[in-house]
């Protein structure tokens, strides 16, 4: 059964098309992030689901439930804010208890002095009294549980945002970009914790970031988005190496991919520049056609004789790796990632030859779709 | 992120009774302004008939407003308002932004005495030092003129107060380069913290122009001619030396009087309301 | 008040073997902030302080004007208040003054504010539209009031009347004046209130409504109590005192509408002040009386900053 599943949402904001048509589907029990650049809609679409924004147009289902039309409070699903929407007038313990008085008291029992009094009402306290301790040891909150949210730390309050969400166990968690408002120390330790949280409850999580890092540690898949459209859903490793869109690719890595435009022959020959690629177009797609090649900047090597000619344009020194900014002939920007002990010093305007393994190369169409029917030439392969 | 409107951007049709209500409250408001232009126009037996119409059958607005230019030197009483409101507020200004400076940015000894004080007199309502004033001014001679109208207001702790807050939120990395640039603090006071002071002199100008432009109580107690008389007086004047009966005069002195401040208003809303808004403090 | 912390002053008794201490205050600066301070200072002396000493000095004396001396009585003038008919119905009136405007314009402006604020479409407009009488000259819209309210030629009494009913002389009986006066004082205080409300009502963050809709708060009203009404309590303690004072201060619409009549029903605190003052010029009384308008005032103050200010401040 799934957990979350949405169906061709779209939502327009005064002329500008927020999300157009995106389809996703999170399992049961699966953790999902929404990775996409600030403005791509990711934020939205998480609204949308939350029942805070109406689409107009498409459903959302949730365990098979269709909820477009329902409120939120009747959705079944936990939100985790970015700036944590804690109600600051309310201790920990209130915090957390808010989304199991709003459902399990009555209107007369949630009165501020008169409600403890009220027939039934002592029992539901008392049942939200210990849901609440339960959440909150499991979030390592027990003894903050008579503050207020301005007393506490980014991290703590984090925490008691997360809290909020598990305790009624929902069927469905979202989360957006919960971590930003976090210092880099705590954000690394918290990603484990949120894995941890989300492997125990076993919800359906939908983590909307921006940051790939997040996205790639944590989730089972990554959600790709920009300019209002989901480009690809996959496992990280895929999403990484095997991206089915060029703004995927150039999207996920740092650096950044290197991307090199080329021509495709009649005979599905790339070529670079009037450099052969070492690779070839095979069946339907064969040229002649333009075509972009995208290398990673750690498949690039320093070639001898063969490989791009190149100018140096400086060295940046990571500590793991050493980054070497060069520049073709036609201007084009290379990146390639050296090791650390690589010794000789490339002053800018020193003479380089870059060389890749066509094997690792990527080819993507004038429309940016991946090119997967692919053959890699024997020889001559780069002169 | 992109989304900074209402959650559910609603359709006019759902939102309509909201906006009927607000324009029907809004109406209710307005009753004193429609009917005292309203009035302003009718003729007296018009009036008398206490008929419900808003329009005058027979327009007597030349009759009115004549009427009230003939009797009272309206170009005085609002040059009067001028005289008052900017006098005062000039040296508001004057005394409060040198002394809002020292308080926010100079560390010296007695601050803590002088802010002490400032926080003190915001205790005070101005009515408490009227009696002293005006046997002062009485003793020496001064009722009656614009000296005793704009003197006892050019001394206001809360203008002290609004620029000492407003001065602190200025980075001292500002005073601190302008000392390195070889200025003296008089120079720092008059070319680095003047022009930065604008938002909050708006503010506070437009507070206190309101203030004293709709003040009854201090010029009824030291003003008894119209040679120095403000607006507020003015149409107390025309009142008691016109009786109650004349309505339509009376409303047109109203609405001439009420005119010039309405008209700033609506001309500047935003800045209005903000500067209200942010200096309510005082009330 | 951050900057006003000092830093612990050293006994030099018990520290004798440090150096002294760095002279906290260059004599330049402090010569230049008391020659930026001075005009205000010595206005401050001459207008306000003295003044207002002077005040507090006078409510113990039997001073009237054109009389040559005075003499010191005490807390004479205090006694005769106790017993003055007419300044204790002006002190009656002006509590229920305050107590008609202060929740009136309060809970006016909060349902208004909520109003505008439940929608995008008219916001500035009827802001502007509400906040108008605080613009108005006082006196000239008294006067549109008073017409308003005439018995027998105003609109008020003309709507009345096409309903079958006779409207009271609003202003001139004893039985309606003080309502009617109140009416006009929720009026002008309307606007002013909405504008901070408003203000209070934006800084609200939208994520914590969110929030709430998604912890199962349904109904507009769960809302309005789970996040609206304690977010808004700095505001609203805010206005509440504000308002307080503004009403205490009720002055200008007595003055030109009733005079304090019909038969003193509707005499407030500073309108007998003034009366006393500066009709009967019987000073020190009228001295008396600024200072209980001026504890009131205090009194009102010392509230807002020591009893509600706890409560609805979240640290």
């Amino acid at each position: 059964m799934s957990g979350i599943r949405i169906e061709g949402v779209a939502r327009r904001y005064g002329g500008t098309a927020v999300l157009k048509g995106v389809s996703l589907e999170v399992a049961a029990g699966e953790f999902v992030a929404l990775l996409g650049p600030s403005g791509c809609g990711k934020s939205t679409l998480m609204r949308l689901i939350a029942g805070i924004d109406r689409p107009d147009a498409g459903r959302i289902l949730i365990q098979g439930r269709d909820v477009t039309a329902l409120r939120p409070a009747d959705r079944d699903v936990a939100m985790v804010f970015q700036s944590y929407a804690l109600y600051p007038h309310l201790t920990v313990e209130e915090n957390i208890a808010v989304p199991l008085a709003m459902r399990r008291l009555s209107a007369p029992q949630r009165l501020p002095l008169l409600g403890r009094w009220w027939p039934g009402s002592r029992a539901a306290r008392r049942a939200i009294h210990e849901e609440v301790g339960s959440a909150a040891l499991a979030l390592g909150l027990g003894s903050l549980l008579d503050r207020r949210p301005g007393q506490l730390s980014g991290g703590q309050r984090q925490r008691v945002a997360l809290a909020r969400a598990i305790v009624r166990h929902p069927a469905a968690f979202l989360m957006d970009e919960p971590l930003s408002n976090l210092d880099a120390a705590l954000r690394v330790h918290t990603r484990r914790e949120i894995v941890e949280i989300h492997r125990r409850v076993g919800a359906a999580t939908l983590y909307v970031t921006h940051d790939q890092t997040e996205a790639l540690t944590m989730a089972d898949r990554v959600a790709v988005m920009q300019g209002g459209e989901i480009l690809q859903v996959a496992g990280p490793r895929a999403i990484y190496a095997d991206p089915e869109d060029l703004r995927v690719a150039c999207f996920i890595g740092s650096p950044r991919i290197n991307t090199l435009e080329g021509v495709a022959d009649s005979h599905g020959l790339v070529r670079l520049g009037g450099y052969p690629s070492g690779l070839r177009l095979c069946g339907a797609a064969a040229g002649p056609a333009p075509v972009t090649l995208a290398v990673r900047p750690e498949d690039l090597y320093l070639s001898e004789t063969g490989g791009l000619p190149a100018e140096a344009a400086g060295l940046e020194f990571l500590g793991e790796s050493l980054l070497l900014h060069a520049r073709l002939a036609g201007g084009t920007p290379l990146v390639c990632r050296l090791p650390p002990s690589y010794v000789p010093d490339l002053p800018p305007g020193s003479p380089v030859r870059l060389g890749f393994d066509p094997a690792r190369a990527l080819l993507f169409d004038a429309r940016g779709k991946r090119l997967r029917d692919i053959a890699v030439v024997p020889e001559p392969a780069l002169v | 992120m992109a989304e900074r409107e209402a959650p559910h951007d609603m359709s006019l049709w759902r939102d309509l009774p909201r906006l009927a209500v607000l324009t029907l409250l809004g109406l209710l408001l307005l009753m004193p302004y429609i009917w005292m232009v309203s009035a302003s126009l009718k003729p007296a037996d018009e009036i008398f008939r206490a008929s419900l119409a808003l329009l005058p059958e027979r327009l007597a607005a030349a009759q009115n407003y004549g009427r009230v230019f003939s009797l009272l030197p309206v170009a005085q009483y609002l040059w009067n308002g001028v005289i008052v409101c900017g006098g005062i507020l000039v040296f508001q200004l004057l005394f409060a932004i040198p002394a809002g400076y020292a308080l926010a940015k100079l560390n010296f000894r007695g601050r803590e005495l002088v802010f002490g004080a400032v926080m003190l007199g915001l205790l005070v309502p101005p009515h408490v030092p009227a009696l002293p004033l005006y046997l002062g001014f009485s003793s020496l001679g001064l009722l009656d003129t614009y000296t005793a109208l704009i003197a006892p207001s050019t001394i206001s702790v809360f203008a002290i107060f609004l620029f000492r807050q407003f001065f602190k939120s200025l980075p001292d990395d500002l005073i601190h380069a302008a000392r390195l640039d070889g200025m003296g603090e008089m120079a720092i006071v008059w070319r680095v913290v003047l022009p930065n002071a604008w938002p909050a002199a708006t503010a506070f100008a437009i507070f206190s122009v309101v203030a004293h432009w709709n003040d009854l109580f201090w010029p009824l107690i030291v003003v008894s001619t119209a040679e120095h008389a403000t607006p507020a007086l003015g149409v107390l004047f025309f009142r008691t030396t016109e009786g109650d009966d004349d309505f339509g005069a009376l409303m047109a002195a109203a609405v001439i009087m009420t005119a010039p401040l309405v008209a700033a208003f609506l001309l500047a809303q935003r800045r209005f309301v903000e500067g209200i808004a942010t200096t309510g403090l005082k009330g | 008040m951050s900057d006003a912390v000092l830093p612990p002053r050293l006994s030099p008794g018990l520290s004798p073997g440090l150096a002294p201490p760095r002279p906290r205050w260059r004599a330049g600066e402090t010569l230049t902030a008391w020659m930026l301070s001075l005009p205000a200072v010595l206005a401050y002396w001459v207008l306000l302080l003295l003044p207002t000493l002077a005040a507090v000095a006078l409510a113990f004396t039997d001073y009237e004007l054109g009389m040559d001396g005075f003499a010191w009585i005490g807390l004479g003038n205090f006694a005769e208040l106790m017993t003055d008919r007419g300044f204790l119905q002006a002190f009656r009136n002006t509590l229920f003054y305050v107590a008609v405007v202060t929740p009136g314009s309060i809970l006016g402006a909060l349902g208004l504010a909520l109003l505008i604020e439940g929608g995008t479409r008219g916001r500035t407009f009827f802001r502007a539209v509400f906040f108008l009488p605080v613009v108005s000259l006082t006196v000239a819209m008294a006067s549109a009031w008073q017409y308003l309210l005439h018995p027998t030629i105003g609109p008020l009494n003309a709507v009345l009347r096409q309903v079958g009913v006779e409207g009271p002389a609003w202003l001139s009986s004893s039985g309606t004046v003080m309502w009617a006066l109140a009416g006009i004082g929720i009026w002008e205080n309307l606007g002013f209130n909405l504008v901070l409300f408003l203000a209070g009502l934006t800084a609200i963050p939208r994520d914590l409504y969110a929030a709430a809709e998604v912890d199962g708060a349904r109904s507009a009203w769960s809302r309005f109590r789970l996040v609206t009404w304690p977010m808004l309590g700095p505001t609203t303690l805010f206005v509440l005192t504000i308002t307080m004072i503004r009403a205490v201060r009720v002055f200008d619409t007595v003055k030109v509408l009733t005079q304090g009549g019909p038969d003193r029903a509707s005499e407030v605190l500073l309108h007998t002040m003034y009366q006393e003052g500066f009709t009967y010029f019987r000073l020190g009384y009228s001295a008396a009386i600024t200072l209980v308008f001026l504890a009131i005032v205090l009194a009102l103050m010392w509230l807002q900053t020591r009893v509600l200010d706890k409560r609805v401040h979240y640290g």
